[in-house]
C-alpha cells in the first residue's frame, strides 16, 4: 500500500469517527464509497482500519477470577496487537481495565487497573511506544455482559484496547 | 437532683439485662438478643391556630416514624387512645396511658410565626407516672419543619436508650438508573430516612463513593468527569465542587477525610499498582503512606485519627489491616474465612464494619478493631459499603439484586444485625455515606 492510499484511509477512518464518537473508533457499518477493489478502507477487511484491529486481531483480552496474569491465549491476542500497532505507527491507545461484579468497588478498580497494566507492560514488552499507550480502570462500573453468572462475568473480566487518535500520534 | 437519679439509674441499667414489658423504669438497653419493642404514644403536637395544629400532625407522624423504625419502639395507634392531650401543660392522665400500655408518652406544642418554628416537647414514664427528664424547646424554620420532629426523636431515644441519636442527620449516596451496562450515576443527598432528595452532581461522567467531611458541609468523592478516576470535593451549600489530584499518568479513588477535616486518605494507581496516599486538602501536598506491590485501598481513619484500617491483598486475599496514621507496618486482624473490604472505623471506636465475601454470598460484617468478635449482620447476593450511622449502632450499606435486572438500593441494619430494612429513594442507590449529627 503506498503512503498516499494509507493516508487518505486512516483519513477517512477519522472522519467517519467524527461522525459517530468522538475519540473513539468503533469498526462501524465501513463503507465511505471510495474503496479501490475489494477491500473497503475502513473495513473489518482493511487491514490497517480499527474495525480490523477489533474485530480480526481482538481488541481484548480476558483474565480468570482476581488474576490479572495474561493467559497462553492473551499473550496471542496481545502480539497480535503489537504487530498492529508496529504497522499502523499512527494511533495511539487506551487500554481499559474491567472486573466482573463480585467484588467490592475500591477492590475492582485496582483490580481493573492491575489488568490493564498487564497487557501494557506486554505491548511494551512486544515494541510498542510507551507514550502511545495510557491505561484506564473503570472496575466494575462498565460490564458488557449483564447476568450474574460466569458465563457473563468471564467477558467482563477484561482489558479493552481501544484506538484513537491517529495523525497526531 | 432528677438528673442526678437519672444517671444513677443508667449506670444500674447498663448492667441490668433487658427490660421486661411493665417491669422498672423506662429503658431499653441496645444489647444483643431479641428484645420487645417498647410501647409509646405521640399524640399529635399541639398549637394555637389550625396551621400550627396541622403542623403539630405531621410532626408527629415523623417522630413516631423514626422510633418505631428503630425496631426498638412500637408505636399505639391514636385509635386506641381513652385520653386526649389538649394542653400541653396541664397534668398527664397516667391511667389512661397505663390502660392502654402506652410506656412513654410523648407530648409537644408548637408555635408557627411566619417561617419561624418552635417545637416544645416532654417526655414521660408512664408506668413510674413521672416525665422523663425535663421538657425541652426547639426552634427553627418550618421549612426544616422535618429535622425538628429529628431532634424531638433523638432527645427521645436518647433518654430512653441512653445512647446518642442519630435521626437528625443526612446520608450522601449515588443515585443510579439505566440497565447495568449503561448505568448513569450522580451524587445525591437526602435526610437519614430518604426524605427530601436533592442532586449535587448529573449523571454525565461516572462517580463513586461520596464521603462526608466531620462537620458534614464538604463530600469527597471519586469521578471520572477529567477523563479517569480522580478524587474530588464538593462543598454542600455552594455545589461547588474541585478536583484534588490530576497527577499525569495515575488514578485516584477511595478518598476519607480525615478528622481534622483538613487531610484526605485516598488510593493511588500508578504502572498498575494501588497504595494509599494523604493529602493536605489546603496544599495539596501529599504524603505516601504504603508502597507495596499489592493493592491497597479503601483506608478509613480511627475517630482519633492516629490510626488507620484498610483493605490489602498482600497475603494473596483482600484482608483488613490497621497500621498508624503516618504509616508503618501494618497489622492484619480479619483472619475468618472469606475476602474482606470496604473497612470503616466507628465513630465511638470501638467496632469495624466491613464487606465480607465468602462462598458466593455477600456480608456486612462488624468486629473489634483487634479482628475479634466477628459478627455477620446480613447476607446476599451482594451487599457492599457499609456506613455508621452517627451513634455508631446502626450500619447502612448497598444491597444489589442479582441478575440481568438488577439493581441497587439503600438498607439499614442494627450493629446486632437486627431491624433490617430498606431505605426508599426515587431510582437505584448505592454508596451510601451517613452524615455527623447536624447542628
Amino acid at each position: 500500500m503506498s503512503i498516499i492510499t494509507k493516508i487518505t484511509t486512516v483519513a477517512l477512518v477519522l472522519a467517519m469517527a467524527a461522525c459517530t464518537n468522538a475519540g473513539r473508533l468503533g469498526g462501524g457499518p465501513g463503507s465511505a464509497g471510495a474503496g479501490s477493489g475489494s477491500v473497503i478502507p475502513g473495513s473489518a477487511n482493511d487491514p490497517t482500519s480499527p474495525a480490523y484491529f477489533q474485530q480480526a486481531i481482538g481488541d481484548r483480552v480476558l483474565f480468570a477470577v482476581d488474576q490479572s496474569t495474561l493467559s497462553s491465549e492473551a499473550q496471542g491476542v496481545l502480539d497480535g496487537q503489537a504487530r498492529w500497532l508496529g504497522t499502523n505507527a499512527d494511533y495511539v491507545a487506551v487500554i481499559e481495565g474491567h472486573a466482573d461484579e463480585q467484588g467490592t468497588r475500591e477492590y475492582n478498580l485496582a483490580l481493573g487497573a492491575r489488568r490493564a497494566n498487564a497487557a501494557r507492560e506486554y505491548l511494551i514488552s512486544r515494541g510498542v511506544a510507551p507514550n502511545r499507550l495510557k491505561t484506564i480502570s473503570y472496575g466494575k462500573e462498565r460490564p458488557i455482559e449483564i447476568c450474574s453468572e460466569e458465563a457473563c462475568y468471564a467477558k467482563n473480566r477484561r482489558a479493552v484496547t481501544v484506538l484513537s487518535g491517529g495523525l497526531a500520534g | 437532683m432528677m438528673r442526678l437519679l437519672l444517671t444513677l439509674l443508667v449506670g444500674a441499667c447498663l448492667l441490668a439485662p433487658p427490660v421486661s414489658a411493665q417491669n422498672g423504669p423506662l429503658r431499653i438497653v441496645i444489647t444483643e438478643g431479641v428484645i420487645e419493642p417498647l410501647p409509646f404514644a405521640v399524640p399529635d403536637l399541639i398549637g394555637a391556630t389550625p396551621e400550627a395544629n396541622q403542623m403539630g400532625a405531621q410532626l408527629a407522624r415523623v417522630i413516631a416514624a423514626d422510633l418505631a423504625g428503630t425496631g426498638l419502639f412500637r408505636e399505639i395507634p391514636s385509635t386506641a387512645f381513652i385520653s386526649q392531650i389538649r394542653d400541653f401543660g396541664a397534668p398527664v392522665q397516667y391511667a389512661d396511658w397505663k390502660a392502654i400500655n402506652a410506656q412513654a408518652l410523648i407530648t409537644g406544642s408548637v408555635s408557627q410565626a411566619g417561617n419561624a418554628l418552635t417545637v416544645q416537647f416532654r417526655v414521660y414514664d408512664v408506668f413510674s407516672g413521672a416525665e422523663l427528664g425535663n421538657g425541652l424547646q426547639f426552634s427553627g424554620s418550618v421549612d426544616g419543619w422535618r429535622r425538628m420532629a429529628h431532634k424531638v426523636a433523638d432527645a427521645v431515644y436518647s433518654r430512653i436508650t441512653g445512647e446518642g441519636g442519630y435521626f437528625d442527620s443526612r446520608v450522601v449516596f449515588v443515585s443510579e438508573s439505566g440497565p447495568k451496562d449503561q448505568r448513569l450515576k450522580r451524587l445525591a443527598i437526602m435526610d437519614y430516612d430518604g426524605a427530601n432528595v436533592q442532586y449535587l452532581t448529573d449523571s454525565s461522567s461516572i462517580v463513586l463513593a461520596p464521603r462526608f467531611s466531620p462537620t458534614g458541609d464538604r463530600v469527597l468523592y471519586t469521578s471520572y468527569e477529567t477523563g479517569s478516576p480522580r478524587i474530588f470535593v464538593l462543598d454542600i451549600g455552594q455545589v461547588q465542587r474541585r478536583v484534588l489530584d490530576t497527577t499525569e499518568g495515575t488514578m485516584s479513588f477511595a478518598p476519607r477525610f480525615a478528622p481534622d477535616g483538613r487531610t484526605v486518605l485516598y488510593s493511588v494507581t500508578q504502572g498498575g499498582n494501588t497504595d494509599l496516599y494523604s493529602m493536605s486538602i489546603d496544599s495539596g501536598a501529599q504524603t505516601r503512606l504504603t508502597s507495596d506491590p499489592s493493592i491497597e485501598t479503601a483506608p478509613s481513619y480511627s475517630p482519633d485519627g492516629s490510626q488507620i484500617v484498610f483493605e490489602s491483598d498482600r497475603s494473596g486475599t483482600p484482608q483488613l489491616y490497621i497500621m498508624s496514621a503516618g504509616g508503618g507496618e501494618p497489622r492484619r486482624i480479619s483472619f475468618g474465612q472469606g475476602r474482606y473490604g470496604t473497612p470503616v472505623w466507628s465513630p465511638r471506636g470501638d467496632m469495624i464494619a466491613f464487606t465480607k465475601q465468602n462462598k458466593g454470598r455477600f456480608h456486612i460484617g462488624v468486629m473489634r478493631t483487634d479482628g475479634s468478635e466477628e459478627r455477620l449482620l446480613t447476607a446476599s447476593f451482594l451487599d457492599e459499603g457499609p456506613t455508621w450511622a452517627p451513634n455508631g449502632r446502626v450500619i447502612m450499606f448497598a444491597r444489589e439484586t442479582q441478575g440481568a435486572a438488577g439493581r441497587s438500593a439503600l438498607y439499614s441494619v442494627d450493629i446486632t444485625g437486627r431491624n433490617l430494612k430498606a431505605i426508599t429513594t426515587p431510582d437505584g442507590a448505592s454508596d451510601p455515606a451517613w452524615s455527623p449529627l447536624q447542628n
